[in-house]
């Protein structure tokens, strides 16, 4: 058990590493151009298109290499944006507590009782699809789940002595939220940042699936299911090929955050 | 039955590759006896408790022993076969009753579960409202309908005991059951261990790191260091004349009281309050109408059971809980009722101490950066000169400079209280609150503590508002005694004249039930 998750680790930050390098780095490294038509449909694989082409005969490595990096980036932004967003305003609800606390938390009430789906389609329908528009839809989305989580570590962490005692000094907001409560509880924040943007990437996905996020030609995982999905039919595997990059992803973030949790938590336990 | 229920002969448990919590220890328990286990913190009294129900905690390991348990050694039985003898043979009652029972279950429900395991659930209603009454819980017939919750801290500590002897076992292992409790609810309880057990002919392992509580309790007794046994005896022989140096100590810190250093004089006050009543959102009030005064540079003891309101007092002061009404001055000025009115200054003369202090230090900050933030927040100097500060502070606290760069979850109890009162000092307060600062630590390094205290009390000139539910301490450090009841002020004076002539009926209650190793104490107190 041990060996396998020492090993584990290593392999996903490997996989994250040159992932991030190659989306970084896919207008230099692709062998054609993002949209360019480089073939017949759906060839098969070969020395000059290795993993075969599209419906439309784009070459599949090109495709992957920018659809990869559409996704990362905009899942990447929606979080980050989100995580900043919701930690601070989760730790202002849990800090000054009453009418700010109540306005924040009830508000998140009523964004998180609206499906996050049909919010997404009715925002992406009337505002129209576009990388800012989708970014900030998913921002919006996102920081609700957030701010909860991030919410209720904080006022378990606030109940804490330590805390009061900061308090009775009269430490400002920002002394709190970076010194008392984001330290105690960066673990499962982090491992909700793993979590929140595996599913940024996939709603993404299936956003651009249906047809309402990353606009053709343009490449993302989700929409290159959607171009494909006709070729299972054929016994052909293009489809599943962003398929399985998108939960290699999500599984790769995933061992990672918990590698990092477990080693924080032994190094917590070692200093006791 | 012949032979001893439980006998555990030369076990040594460790931890790690080397770490050795337990070192050839040997006990024996013959039905209907109890047997008191004794020592600090550490000593390795619980990992002993729980070896008796064959417990062996995650990341220990058994080097070589036997525990026994009516003939039938523990540490052979496959965990099915474990899992019968503790169900049937011996059961365990926790320091902490409000952990150990599950908040969404009744309690009946909770008590009653392990004769539901068994199959014996036919006159359940019957068999709880006996074991109910035979603990002196109210109203038996309707007790175990309540959420734990519902009932006071004492009752469910009498119902956790009655979980135990639910399921009729022939050993009961009590770990620290009173510890958490104030002195009065203390008494309760023992009422209803002594009923439990006393007339059962039930055999019972007695842990308490209160030396006082074992000579009450128990026949025979152990004393646990470091995981090595330093005496074993009769209990009233071990008292009368203990053998071993370190079981003097504990023996002597229980008995010892101290005279007083220096009374209350004629001072002006530092801190007044003046008719204060508060309480909690809309609930009724937890104190009411309280005044006292602090003189300049002595200690002013607040003493009462839990829910007195001696605390709710100290949030008051503080300013974290505004009051409903009064007044509060400071150096006779008027003192903001909220934090939030209060000049850094203020907030500055003022510090507080807390009661636990696990919980009063950031575990993501070094003891360093714990110290030198009220010297770099309060007192704008260079950074050299807040180090060299933090040192001066930690060397006055009795710690070893070394200690800058530690975690304070690396500390002992008795080190992480010094650092809380580093902290505090690092402020350079004229007043400082002591909200119960010694009732998590052991006797020994309570009496260190105090000792700390004291000293620098005597340097500083310090004015102090001790809370406390400890009268023995109280006598020992404090210049004048406040006791409170029900939120309210029922009788004030002088430390040593209230220890001797009490005039109210309740501080004569609260002094009588401070446990003394006596003999025969207990029985008269229950008389």
């Amino acid at each position: 058990m041990r060996g396998r998750r020492s090993l584990l680790a290593p392999i996903a930050a490997t996989f994250l590493a040159a992932l991030a390098l190659a989306s970084l780095l896919a207008p230099w490294i692709a062998p054609h151009a993002e949209t360019a038509i480089a073939g017949d449909p759906w060839a098969p694989w070969s020395a000059k298109h290795w993993l075969g082409t599209d419906s439309l005969g784009r070459d599949m490595v090109t495709r992957l290499l920018y659809g990869a990096r559409n996704t990362i980036a905009i899942a990447l932004a929606a979080s980050l944006l989100s995580f900043a967003i919701a930690v601070v305003l989760a730790f202002a609800a849990a800090t000054y507590r009453g009418w700010i606390d109540q306005l924040l938390s009830r508000t998140v009430d009523v964004l998180m009782s609206i499906p996050t789906l049909i919010f997404a389609l009715v925002v992406l329908s009337a505002l129209g699809s576009s990388v800012p528009v989708l970014i900030g839809t998913i921002v919006l989305l996102d920081t609700t789940r957030f701010y909860r989580l991030a919410r209720a570590l904080a006022v378990d962490v606030m109940a804490f002595e330590f805390v009061e005692t900061a308090r009775l000094r009269g430490e400002g907001f920002w002394w709190f939220l970076r010194r008392e409560i984001l330290p105690n509880v960066s673990a499962p924040l982090l491992a909700e940042f793993g979590l929140r943007f595996s599913f940024a990437a996939l709603f993404l996905s299936s956003l651009s699936f249906l047809g309402l996020g990353v606009q053709p030609p343009a490449a993302d995982l989700g929409s290159m299911v959607k171009e494909n999905v006709q070729a299972i039919a054929f016994g052909l595997a293009v489809p599943l090929l962003p398929a399985g990059l998108l939960a290699a992803l999500a599984i790769a973030v995933n061992v990672l955050v918990d590698w990092h949790n477990r080693r924080d938590a032994a190094r917590m336990a070692q200093a006791r | 039955m012949s032979g001893p229920i439980l006998d555990i002969a030369a076990l040594t448990i460790a931890a790690g590759s080397d770490r050795r919590l337990l070192d050839g220890v040997s006990l024996s328990v013959a039905p209907g006896e109890v047997v008191g286990v004794i020592g600090e913190s550490g000593a390795g009294k619980s990992t002993l408790g729980l070896m008796a129900l064959g417990f062996v905690r995650p990341g220990c390991r058994v080097v070589s022993g036997q525990v026994r348990l009516g003939g039938t050694s523990l540490l052979a039985l496959e965990p099915a076969a474990l899992r019968d003898v503790r169900q049937r043979r011996v059961a365990y009652v926790a320091q902490s009753a409000a952990t150990a029972f599950n908040p969404a279950w009744r309690i009946g429900d909770q008590v009653a579960e392990i004769r539901r395991l068994r199959g014996r659930a036919e006159s359940e209603a019957a068999f709880l409202r006996d074991l109910f009454a035979r603990l002196d819980l109210p109203d038996p017939e309707r007790f175990g309908r309540s959420f734990p919750h519902q009932v006071s801290g004492g009752q469910l500590q009498r119902a956790m005991l009655a979980m135990a002897l639910a399921g009729e076992p022939d050993l009961v292992v009590l770990d620290e059951p009173t510890t958490a409790l104030d002195v009065t609810t203390q008494l309760e309880v023992l009422r209803a261990i002594r009923a439990a057990i006393g007339d059962r002919g039930l055999a019972a392992l007695y842990i308490s790191h209160d030396i006082a509580l074992v000579a009450q309790m128990t026949q025979r007794m152990l004393v646990l260091r470091h995981g090595r046994m330093v005496e074993t005896g009769p209990t009233a022989a071990m008292i009368a004349a203990p053998r071993e140096a370190y079981t003097r100590e504990l023996v002597a810190a229980r008995t010892r009281v101290d005279e007083a250093s220096g009374r209350a004089g004629a001072a002006p006050a530092i801190l007044a309050i003046e008719g204060v009543t508060a309480g909690y959102a809309s609930g009724t009030a937890v104190v009411k109408d309280a005044s006292l005064a602090l003189p300049r540079g002595k200690v002013v003891a607040i003493v009462g059971q839990s829910g007195s309101g001696k605390s709710t007092l100290a949030r008051v002061v503080t300013g974290l809980l505004p009051p409903r009404g009064g007044a509060l001055r400071l150096d006779g000025a008027a003192l903001s009722p909220d934090l939030a009115g209060r000049s850094r200054d203020q907030r500055r003369r003022i510090q507080l101490i807390h009661q636990s202090p696990d919980a009063a230090l950031n575990p993501r900050q070094r003891v360093g950066e714990i110290i030198g933030r009220p010297l770099a927040f309060f007192f704008d100097r260079p950074r050299v000169e807040i180090e060299a500060r933090t040192r001066a502070l930690l060397r006055d606290t009795e710690l070893p400079e070394d200690l800058v760069e530690r975690a304070p979850q690396s500390l002992s109890g008795g080190q992480k209280q010094r650092v809380c009162i580093a902290r505090a000092l690092a402020a350079e307060p004229d007043v400082l609150i002591c909200d119960e600062i010694t009732s998590a630590l052991d006797p020994l390094v309570e009496d260190s503590i105090v000792a700390l205290l004291a000293r620098i009390r005597a340097e500083r000139g310090l004015a102090m508002l001790f809370i406390t539910h400890n009268l023995a301490l109280t006598r020992r450090f404090a210049d004048e005694v406040v006791v409170m009841h029900q939120g309210r002020i029922v009788e004030r004076g002088d430390s040593e004249a209230i220890f001797v002539r009490p005039r109210e009926a309740y501080t004569r209650v609260l002094i009588a039930a401070v446990p003394t190793t006596e003999p025969g104490w207990l029985d008269r107190r229950l008389a």
